[in-house]
């Protein structure tokens, strides 16, 4: 009996809300009533009915409350994705960036009903300079990824200005995230990969032979994506400015350094910050994120526009726009208005109430628990990618052995921590470690987490080194068990059609 | 410690563990002469009571002014139950859905916004979002020129009905692959496009067009489909999605419906909070699927058969194919397309028929009023849908200030866009017939000066 209620449930949990539709059915409080006329010719509107679904409020509320339990989060689990900075989103920043003003506040409406939003864009633009060590920032970019965009763009824009049009290759180490040289060939540039040394540090020598009068720039994440700083970070910012290119910085792990070090005096030029991860935005099952930029004086005049500008009228501080009159040179608009506004206020909100002490704690604590991590597995028999170094903010192991011997594969070991009640650690990244797993505590954890995570990787390790068990069809406590990710591409199902 | 849980005791058994002396060394690898000492800009930390109050004192300086502008992001009623779910932790601090095991939640939700979507539109295959309606335009510009391989001359053109910040967007995003964007010419009597006055032969790899227009006109979009097909080109449709419950989707725009379709998911329950987060959807055809951008979610089995989801066709993405991606987007807008899926559902086709209905009458009613207040007339002849240019015998800018003091926001100086003084204006369901009246009292004071 037990069994098989079990087996009804899971079925009727992956239900789609289209199969509960009856026709006629309506939440009848959420539309005005009535009907009004239209007035406009029939050859402008649809002879069809759009199929959505046709079902009450505590439909649509049962529904979706369901489907939220089916997911991991960082409320629920702990996260420690690598590179992602899963950290806990304080509720405030949500309910604050709520405020019915704030909610209901037209972009285009006149700056005198935004004062108070303004402001909090002005501060947070200082604030941001201030962690970065740059000299302008742009809040407009709607996630990383279009950071690096603006970055790309206001580098190429440089040149092109300075009549120096040859200069179309963008450097980009191997272990580097996949959106930089994505963003690199979207912005009409040429990558060149150079290699990575088994320290984790870049191949300097690798370097200087592909710089040259061709180079636009190099994007570097530090620390890098392998989880130890880049120790000669100036002589790479002295030999690729010497060679006429300009340096951007991924901040993908600004978590790492905040309040310790800052890109600017690293001598990098331009700058983005993921505000989902360092300043704690949700993540949003996928976004919204915020990839605001930060430059140096050499890029301010190609800044993307909108910027928050204080200007003075009649002894009183104003916020205003600044765009396009005031920055003729700006690479130009990223987004409908100006960018990500609530994520923002989010940011601001966390950054506030962290404080100038509380950001150094950041890069401590979340420092302080990757080693502590780090130390703990390699105690326990995982192999470290980089024994020698000290972690950053994440590490790496490779499991490397483990495949070849025990046939566990960092696959395998991510999908058995499921079954443990923890989130997977990023697999198969950075490409060059084999079978590995990059590991991201942060801050916001507890020493007893991370032990509980220790003892259930002990556990998985255990049951494949002394007891032979496979992890092959691991997990099996979530909701489904592994998905047939090749049917999934060969026998494309995108959308429910009723049969 | 905000936000940090650690006792000076756990701190200290973890520096042994790591056999390390104190939190300090674990920053030796960094360049002393790199180090700061403090990061004196950023101000003393605010417990949540002090910034609760703050946060508070700033939303109170900005106001409720009614609000009267649409031009691209539009005030809806949004059910309380949309986002008391969407800011369910479960969703609100998921990641991205790659270990899909513990992601069916956020997946399935963007498995059904892709069948809604794809609905509204009418068109076969939607991505699970872009980042807003302007960049989603670029992304569907570059798409084209992927897919519509026999045209190399990377031209846009674009009718006169499409929102001109799309074009400033389109044209910062894609610049580096050589892209450029071209007006075509415009009927100023309609608004529209001026059909006799089409350039031939230039070979674009796509149009675009914007229906309901940007100006709220009503564009032939049938007729300058079947134009762009003519011309070898991609047709590329624009439209809020609110309308698409009643009106004709891009995908049966004239004789083939257009090849990609595109927008500001805004309208769908996202607030309007100062321009964003949003959510740009995009759709396509089916034969284009592979040169998609951005993440899809597709349904398939398990290891013992039962249905699930998970992301797929990834070999298009950045994180697999890097330099050969079809974008470089990896981070999307997920929680908007979550709050839209509920959206949607709450409302179905019926509910948001009538908010566009409710939305149209409201800015009848409003274009009726301001048209009889001297200077004030409709700019354009035809057909509007639900936002409405109005031309104004006097510069806009200072009747809007005057207009503002009533705690109105009277519209969208449209003047740079239609060339001559002008306004645009739109009142969607939120407002009463009390809301309107009052809007229409402060033009008549403020053009009465």
């Amino acid at each position: 009996m037990l069994r098989r209620s079990v087996h009804w449930e899971s079925i009727s949990m992956s239900e789609l809300i289209f199969e509960k539709s009856r026709g006629g059915r309506r939440a009848f409080a959420q539309a005005p009533g009535g009907d009004d006329d239209l007035g406009i010719p029939g050859q402008f509107l649809r002879d069809d009915r759009p199929g959505l679904p046709e079902v009450s409020e505590l439909q649509v509320v049962r529904h979706y409350t369901r489907l939220s339990q089916k997911n991991f989060s960082i409320d629920t689990q702990f996260y420690p994705l690598g590179s992602c900075t899963m950290k806990y989103n304080p509720r405030a920043c949500n309910s604050l960036a709520l405020l019915p003003e704030f909610a209901g506040r037209h972009p285009l409406g006149p700056v005198r009903f935004g004062q108070g939003f303004m402001q909090c864009m002005h501060e947070l633009q200082q604030m941001l300079k201030e962690v970065t060590g740059m000299v302008g920032v742009s809040l407009t970019p709607m996630a990383g990824a279009q950071g690096e965009l603006a970055g790309v763009a206001m580098i190429k824009a440089y040149h092109d200005a300075r009549g120096d049009t040859g200069r179309t290759e963008i450097i980009v180490p191997d272990a580097a995230h996949g959106t930089n040289p994505a963003t690199a060939n979207m912005c009409g540039c040429v990558v060149r990969e150079i290699p990575t040394l088994s320290d984790g540090d870049v191949d300097m020598e690798a370097l200087k032979r592909v710089l040259g009068p061709g180079t636009a720039g190099i994007m570097l994440t530090n620390p890098s994506t392998l989880g130890v700083f880049e120790r000669h970070i100036k002589d790479i910012a002295d030999m690729v400015h010497d060679a006429g290119g300009l340096l951007y910085y991924d901040g993908a792990n600004l978590n790492a350094i905040l309040g310790k070090v800052r890109p600017g005096d690293m001598d990098f030029d331009v700058i983005h910050m993921n505000l989902h991860k360092t300043f704690s935005t949700p993540h949003g099952g996928g976004g919204p994120g915020s990839g605001a930029v930060g430059v140096n004086k050499r890029l301010l005049p190609f800044i993307p526009v909108p910027v928050v500008k204080e200007t003075e009228v009649d002894g009183e501080i104003v916020y205003d726009w600044a765009a396009e009159e005031d920055f003729p040179q700006t690479i130009g608009r990223l987004s409908g208005f100006m960018g990500n506004a609530g994520v923002l206020l989010r940011a601001y909100v966390y950054m506030r109430m962290v404080g100038r002490d509380g950001m150094e704690r950041v890069a401590e604590y979340a420092t302080l628990n990757a080693n502590y991590l780090m130390a703990k597995l390699r105690d326990a028999g995982f192999e470290l990618a980089f024994p020698n170094r000290r972690a950053s903010h994440e590490f790496i192991i490779t499991l490397r052995h483990e495949a070849k011997e025990f046939h566990l594969t960092a696959m395998d070991v991510a999908k058995a921590l499921l079954d443990h009640n923890f989130h997977a650690p990023t697999t198969y990244f950075p490409l060059l470690v084999p079978e590995c797993l990059l590991i991201e505590p942060t801050e916001t954890e507890s020493k007893e987490t991370l032990d509980n995570f220790v003892a259930a990787m002990i556990d998985i390790a255990i049951r494949a080194r002394e007891h032979g068990v496979e992890f092959k069809d691991a997990p099996f406590k979530m909701p489904v068990r592994r998905l047939d990710d090749v049917k999934a591409a060969r026998e494309l199902d995108l959308r429910y059609a009723p049969e | 410690m905000p936000f940090i849980p650690h006792t000076d005791k756990d701190t200290r058994e973890m520096l042994d563990a790591i056999g390390a002396e104190s939190i300090e060394d674990l920053f030796d690898e960094i360049p002393k002469e790199l180090r700061i000492e403090h990061l004196y800009g950023v101000p003393e930390a605010l417990s949540e009571m002090e910034i609760a109050r703050l946060m508070r004192e700033r939303a109170q300086m900005d106001g409720s002014p009614r609000c009267f502008v649409g031009a691209g992001a539009y005030e809806h009623h949004i059910p309380a139950a949309v986002w008391d779910i969407a800011t369910r932790g479960e969703y609100y601090s998921a990641y991205t859905p790659y270990q899909a095991e513990a992601s069916q939640g956020t997946l399935q939700t963007i498995y059904e916004y892709q069948t809604m979507i794809t609905a509204l539109t009418g068109l076969d295959v939607s991505n699970a979002s872009l980042y807003d309606g302007a960049s989603g335009l670029a992304e569907a510009a570059l798409m084209a020129v992927r897919a519509n391989r026999k045209v190399k001359t990377g031209l846009v053109l674009l009718a006169p009905g499409v929102n001109p910040v799309y074009e400033k967007v389109a044209q910062a995003i894609t610049g580096g692959q050589g892209l450029t964007f071209e007006w075509l010419p415009r009927d100023t009597r309609t608004g529209n496009v001026a059909f006799e006055e089409l350039p031939e032969g230039r070979n674009p790899v796509a149009v675009v067009m914007q229906q309901p227009s940007f100006p709220g006109t009503l564009e032939d979009v049938d007729r300058l489909t079947d134009w762009a097909h003519g011309e070898g080109a991609f047709a590329i449709g624009v439209a809020n999605p609110t309308s698409l419950a009643l009106m004709k989707p891009p995908g049966k725009w004239g004789e083939e419906g257009v090849d990609i379709a595109c927008g500001e998911g805004q309208p769908l329950g996202i607030p309007l909070s100062s321009g964003g987060p949003y959510f740009g959807y995009m759709t396509c055809k089916q034969k284009h699927v592979r040169q998609m951008p951005g993440r899809i979610v597709g349904r398939t089995t398990d290891l013992d058969g039962n249905p699930g989801f998970a992301l797929t066709l990834q070999a298009r993405e950045q994180h697999i194919r890097r330099t050969k991606a079809t974008s470089n987007i990896c981070t999307n807008q997920g929680l908007m397309v979550t709050a839209a899926t509920i959206y949607m559902s709450l409302l179905g086709v019926d509910g948001i028929a009538h908010v566009a209905r409710r939305s149209h009458a409201n800015t009848a009613r409003l274009a009726d009023g301001l048209c009889g207040i001297d200077g004030i007339e409709r700019l354009y002849d035809g057909p509007f849908f639900h936002e409405v240019a109005l031309g104004v015998d006097r510069p806009v800018a200072p009747v809007l200030d005057a207009v503002a003091g009533h705690n109105v926001i009277g519209g969208y100086d449209l003047t740079e866009y239609a060339g001559t003084d002008a306004l645009l204006v739109c009142a969607t369901e939120t407002k009463t017939e009390a809301d309107i009246d009052a809007c229409i009292v402060a033009f008549s004071e403020a053009m009465d000066r």
